[in-house]
């Protein structure tokens, strides 16, 4: 794991950060002047990052490989510097995110054509991709946290792109909250290693973290830990994910499937050595990504949204992956490799589902479509592709890396072995049921489509980024894990793998699984494809119904657990603050309007309770120091 | 016979030139024709705090105790002297500039007239400006550079109300909303004094405890016989007159009412450098004075600190009017100076403790509030000064640059990565936990989470809301506050990006003498 100074091309890595940087710096600060050719200079930048980064990766040659760029702080025992880390790690994630950043680039241009307001969505893409580059190339914790508020940020602003739809404004600001409570514990595990390692540095710290205590090391991985849930929508800060799909559904393909909530396994992959010192945190994150997983999928069952679906789907495939990198080494791999095809897939059906939309009016309720295949053939064999990856349809993308995942967890050998390997199934049954329910309810079945829609294929500047996604979602997992190992790429980053050992047979996993996929489609079909679907929800459904259509009451808990107590304690402190101490606000009108005797009335009256506040803080402050000195 | 007390003059510079000026000030307002006071006001005022700053620079390194043991000149006097003078002189300009209201100035032209009174209306549209503000400035500004060296305790009451009486003075001058800016100007008038007293009584208590008013003599004490409940009670009310100036709750009560009926580059002035006095004299009297009795006031500072995070946060969240909300603000930003304040470390003299970084994030968080409220008065409507938060609706569309770098300024008030304010909460955290204080940062990071909150709510109104029909005008700046606007800017940017060298020189300049 020794670093080398970069050479050659990849000295220049630091260009891929800079140039959709200076993309969104051009397009925002250029104004109506960049309108005509902005959505061209953005998807430009983000190409050119790609072939870069696809050039830096040919040169890299299993290395690890540090960009000095500068001193960002050091000052005493502050030492931070700013630099790049190009490792095969990093090296993936940049060619996904400039890749399938790129593809989705291409496509809004067409999706966005009518909107006033492309190059503004065109400039916050271009600063996703930026600071979503940054994250995963920094060497260093702090340039990795700076990167982490930049996609929350570009995530944020994208949420409530058309932010005069209420639901989008307040999409935007659950995600944002959520996020806060992460980026809380991630902040919270930095300032640990550096008061317990002082340094922040991937190198330092990864290199020191065996001398620490085991409790603070645990902290550490739950702190992350915590990070990674708030960023990647898992349990339990997983409700903001669903609610994120009122952004432009492009955003959705990007940003909230492909690349940035794929962040927090990045970072669990990222901190390995921290996990490996620390059994109880990697069984936490073992948990979450259970959990996670069978909440997604079951809520996935219910939804009428298309890109609802898609999200809690997201959700559970996401649990997926944590659950892969919690087993440790014997899941890194398979997780990563998970990763990068549900990029490919997933990104495809948002794509997908935006085209539908398209044809459609904008409509989101599937209940509202039917019958479609015929009309949008090419958005059909597209979806249809990305829909057999996702489901583990033999040979193709998740085919290869789900069944990875679930034979990894049998391996563990013990009971808890065999309940993970069981829940995994069991949800890649549900997501076989809930994806043929959306497939069955959007292209089959009789149309049941408002009056005066008509559905049309998209243009190609839309229908050929999906195509590409779309061979992407059959190849990406055959190559991955059979013609060109990821397991061998990774190597340098996790070590050599080590000779697995199965409990239970692939064949058998990969043929059980097969059975359970099967079975979900059945249902399935037996309950959406021989029936006609209702226009409207049936209301008369079962509790289980009810609980899945609420998310598992996810909104519920966190109302009463947290928004409810916190408007309990602004109201109170603001009623405090008015009785007690502070009505100028309101009586600002009454100040100034009424007449002169009142307002020397009120006048004393404020300074008097002033004072009095004044006081009371003050024989409080006496008093504490006083039994702070007497005990 | 009385022997002199040894004077370094050189030491002293800094506070001579700006006391100097102010005196000529006073002298420039006695005999110079009243057309041409304005611009020799404002040139007398500049050269004597631009002559403060470069003297106090020039004393970088300096280690000396003065003027009998009275004044200590060491790093972090030198340092917040230099931030001192330099954040005065950007108010100054801010004071100085004449085309952005159509009255030509932001203070009323003549005090004494009765608010509402026919020669008030005549006086307000006349082009008749107020000059004594320029010379009570300076003098403040000079006391706050006294109270930041003050070595023992009855310079530093001194100090404190040198530069408590003409801010008094200052808020109340408001050329609009009159008798908003007087009932301010009493309001904190009233509670300024009463802070006082509790200032006075807390130093009789001490020296009756202790036996003495020089910070290094207390010091010894309280390491020796400790003083009792005679020296605690002291620090509790010298503590408490100290937390009243940097608006730390719960004695915050005055702050909201004051920033909004004063001026607003009085705010602007008020914020910033008021804030960076208080501390130094917090710092100095916590350590220094008090550095070997560290478990008495750190769990009391930890309290206050943690309360007014949270009042300011919370209480932020509500407010409708900007100069309100970034006085909630201010609050909150002094809760997260405390964090700093209780990095006590280990060092006696304050190395490698919370005392570079509170120093460092004094310096951003001074140099960031002026340029928003900066901002503030360009964003005008007939009434002057658009501040309540409707009126700034759609100000994205309307004027982006105003709009860009009024965000820039939030951006950085909630800490935001790439920003002077991140980097300085960075720095005050990471000394906070280096002790071992990390509660105190975990509540430090949820009351910035939810700060945070509603400076971006301000963003998102002004790039994301319709402009609202009679919306305010944002007016052309003239020269002094284009300055004030591009040193701002280019501080907020240059302190969050490559902040390494400033915080060096902070870290350098953290040692105290005593």
């Amino acid at each position: 794991m020794d670093t080398a100074p970069a050479d050659g091309l990849i000295t220049s890595a630091w260009l891929l950060i800079a140039l959709p940087l200076a993309g969104a710096a051009v397009l925002l600060l250029g104004g109506r002047r960049t309108d005509r050719w902005g959505h061209l200079l953005g998807t430009g930048t983000v190409v050119a990052a790609f072939v870069l980064g696809l050039l830096c990766t040919l040169q890299l040659d299993g290395r690890r490989l540090d960009v000095e760029l500068f001193t960002f702080m050091a000052t005493g025992s502050l030492d931070v510097q700013a630099g790049l880390l190009f490792d095969p790690l990093s090296a993936v994630f940049v060619l996904l995110i400039t890749g399938v950043g790129a593809l989705i680039h291409v496509y809004s241009i067409g999706y966005m054509a009518h909107d006033p307001r492309r190059r503004r969505f065109f400039a916050y893409l271009n600063l996703f991709v930026a600071a979503m580059l940054l994250l995963v190339l920094g060497d260093n914790f702090v340039a990795l946290y700076v990167g982490w508020e930049g996609v929350g940020l570009a995530s944020y602003l994208l949420i409530a792109f058309w932010h005069e739809r209420p639901s989008a404004a307040t999409a935007a600001k659950k995600a944002f909250i959520m996020n806060r409570v992460g980026d809380v514990g991630l902040a919270l595990a930095i300032f640990l290693m550096f008061a317990q390692l002082g340094t922040v540095a991937y190198d330092g710290v990864f290199g020191a973290v065996g001398t620490l205590a085991g409790g603070t090391v645990t902290a550490i991985g739950l702190l992350l830990l915590l990070g990674a849930c708030g960023k990647s929508g898992q349990f339990p800060l997983q409700a903001w994910l669903p609610d994120a799909m009122e952004g432009p559904t492009p955003v959705s393909a990007l940003i909230h499937a492909a690349t940035m909530v794929t962040a927090g396994v990045y970072l669990i992959a990222r901190c390995a050595p921290i996990y490996d010192e620390t059994p109880t945190a990697r069984a936490v994150v073992l948990a979450v990504g259970a959990i996670t997983l069978m909440i997604g999928a079951i809520a996935g069952c219910a939804q009428d949204d298309i890109k609802k679906v898609l999200a809690y789907s997201t959700v559970s495939q996401i649990g997926y992956m944590f659950l892969a990198v919690g087993l440790g080494p014997v899941g890194y791999v398979a997780g990563l490799a998970h990763l990068l095809t549900h990029g490919f897939f997933k990104a495809g059906l948002f794509l997908g589902a935006g085209s539908v939309m398209h044809a459609m009016n904008d409509e989101v309720d599937m209940r509202r479509f039917g019958g479609l295949a015929s009309r949008m053939k090419v958005t059909f064999v597209t979806f249809g592709l990305g829909y057999l990856a996702l489901i583990g349809f033999p040979f193709l993308s998740g085919f290869y890396t789900k069944d990875a995942i679930i034979e990894a967890a049998f391996d563990r050998g013990d009971g808890w072995g065999y309940l993970l390997g069981g829940v995994a199934i069991l949800a890649a049954g549900l997501t076989a049921f809930y994806m043929t329910r959306l497939m069955l309810m959007t292209f089959f079945g009789r149309p049941r489509w408002e009056p005066g829609v008509h559905p049309h294929e998209s243009p190609s500047v839309m229908t050929a980024p999906m195509v590409l996604l779309a061979v992407g979602s059959v190849l990406a997992g055959f190559l991955l894990v059979v013609a060109f190992p990821l397991e061998a790429w990774l190597t340098p980053v996790f070590g050599e793998p080590e000779a697995a050992e199965h409990v239970v047979a692939p064949l058998v996993v990969s043929i059980l699984v097969t059975v359970v996929m099967a079975l979900g489609v059945l249902t399935a079909w037996l309950f959406v494809g021989r029936r006609e679907v209702p226009v409207t929800a049936p209301v008369r459904v079962s509790a289980v119904t009810r609980a899945a259509r609420r998310a598992l009451y996810a909104d519920a808990v966190n109302e009463s657990l947290f928004m409810r107590p916190g408007q309990w304690l602004t109201r109170a402190l603001v009623f405090v603050d008015n009785r007690g101490v502070d009505g100028a606000v309101n009586g600002l009108a009454a100040t100034l309007g009424g007449s002169s005797s009142r307002l020397g009335r009120t006048q004393t009256g404020f300074v008097r309770s002033y004072a009095l506040s004044m006081l009371g803080g003050a024989v409080v402050v006496a008093g504490a120091l006083l039994a702070v000195t007497a005990g | 016979m009385i022997e002199a007390p040894d004077l370094s003059l050189a030491a002293l510079a800094p506070l001579l030139f700006v006391f100097g000026a102010a005196c000529v000030g006073v002298l420039v307002e006695a005999f110079a024709p009243r057309e041409s006071r304005h611009p020799v006001q404002v040139a007398v005022a500049l050269v004597g705090t631009l002559g403060g700053l470069v003297t106090s620079l020039l004393l970088a390194g300096e280690g000396l105790v003065t003027a009998g043991g009275a004044l200590a000149v060491d790093g972090p006097a030198v340092f917040l002297q230099a931030t001192i003078a330099g954040l005065g002189a950007l108010s100054l300009l801010l004071f100085a500039e004449r085309s952005l209201d159509p009255a030509r100035s932001a203070f009323v032209a003549a005090a004494a007239v009765p608010a509402g009174s026919p020669r008030d209306r005549e006086l307000m549209t006349a082009p008749r400006v107020q000059t004594e503000v320029y010379p009570l400035t300076t003098f403040a500004i000079g006391g706050m550079m006294l109270f930041v060296a003050a070595n023992d305790l009855l310079i530093m009451f001194v100090a404190l109300e040198v530069l408590s009486l003409p801010l008094y003075l200052i808020s109340g001058l408001a050329r609009r909303r009159r008798l908003l800016s007087q009932e301010a100007a009493v309001k904190y008038f009233l509670l300024g004094s009463f802070a006082s007293a509790f200032f006075l009584y807390g130093l009789a208590l001490v020296y009756g405890a202790t036996g003495s008013i020089r910070l290094s003599a207390i010091r010894e004490s309280a390491a020796g016989a400790g003083g009792g409940v005679l020296l605690v009670l002291g620090l509790a009310l010298l503590v408490v007159g100290l937390m009243f100036k940097a608006s730390v709750a719960p004695f915050h009560a005055w702050t909201p009412d004051v920033y909004q009926g004063a001026p607003t580059p009085v705010t602007a002035f008020m914020a910033a450098c008021t804030k960076v006095a208080a501390f130094g004299a917090i710092l100095r009297l916590l350590y220094v004075a008090f550095g070997t009795s560290e478990w008495t006031w750190r769990p009391l500072v930890y309290g206050i600190a943690i309360v007014s995070m949270v009042v300011g946060a919370v209480l932020g969240l509500t407010q409708t009017d900007l100069k309100r909300m970034l006085a909630y603000s201010s609050i909150a930003h002094a809760g997260f100076l405390l964090t700093g304040v209780i990095g006590y470390g280990s060092g006696a003299d304050g190395t490698g403790s919370g005392l570079g970084p509170t120093m460092f994030y004094l310096l951003a968080y001074g140099l960031t509030t002026i340029g928003a409220f900066a901002v503030l008065t360009l964003v005008r409507d007939g009434d002057g000064e658009a501040t309540h938060l409707s009126k700034w609706a759609g100000l994205g569309r309307r004027s982006p640059l105003t709009a860009a770098v009024m965000a820039l300024f939030l951006l950085a008030l909630a800490g935001i990565p790439l920003t002077s304010g991140f980097t300085g909460k960075f720095a005050v955290f990471r000394a906070a936990i280096d002790d071992g204080a990390w509660p105190l940062v975990v509540v430090a990071l949820l009351a910035s989470a939810v700060a945070a909150f509603f400076y971006l709510r301000v963003i998102v109104l002004m790039y994301f809301s319709e402009p609202a029909v009679d919306g305010p005008t944002v007016g052309v700046p003239g020269l002094p506050t284009t300055i004030v606007l591009a040193v701002t800017v280019t501080a907020t940017v240059v302190l969050g990006v490559v902040p390494g060298a400033v915080l060096d020189l902070a870290e350098q300049a953290a040692r105290f003498v005593g």
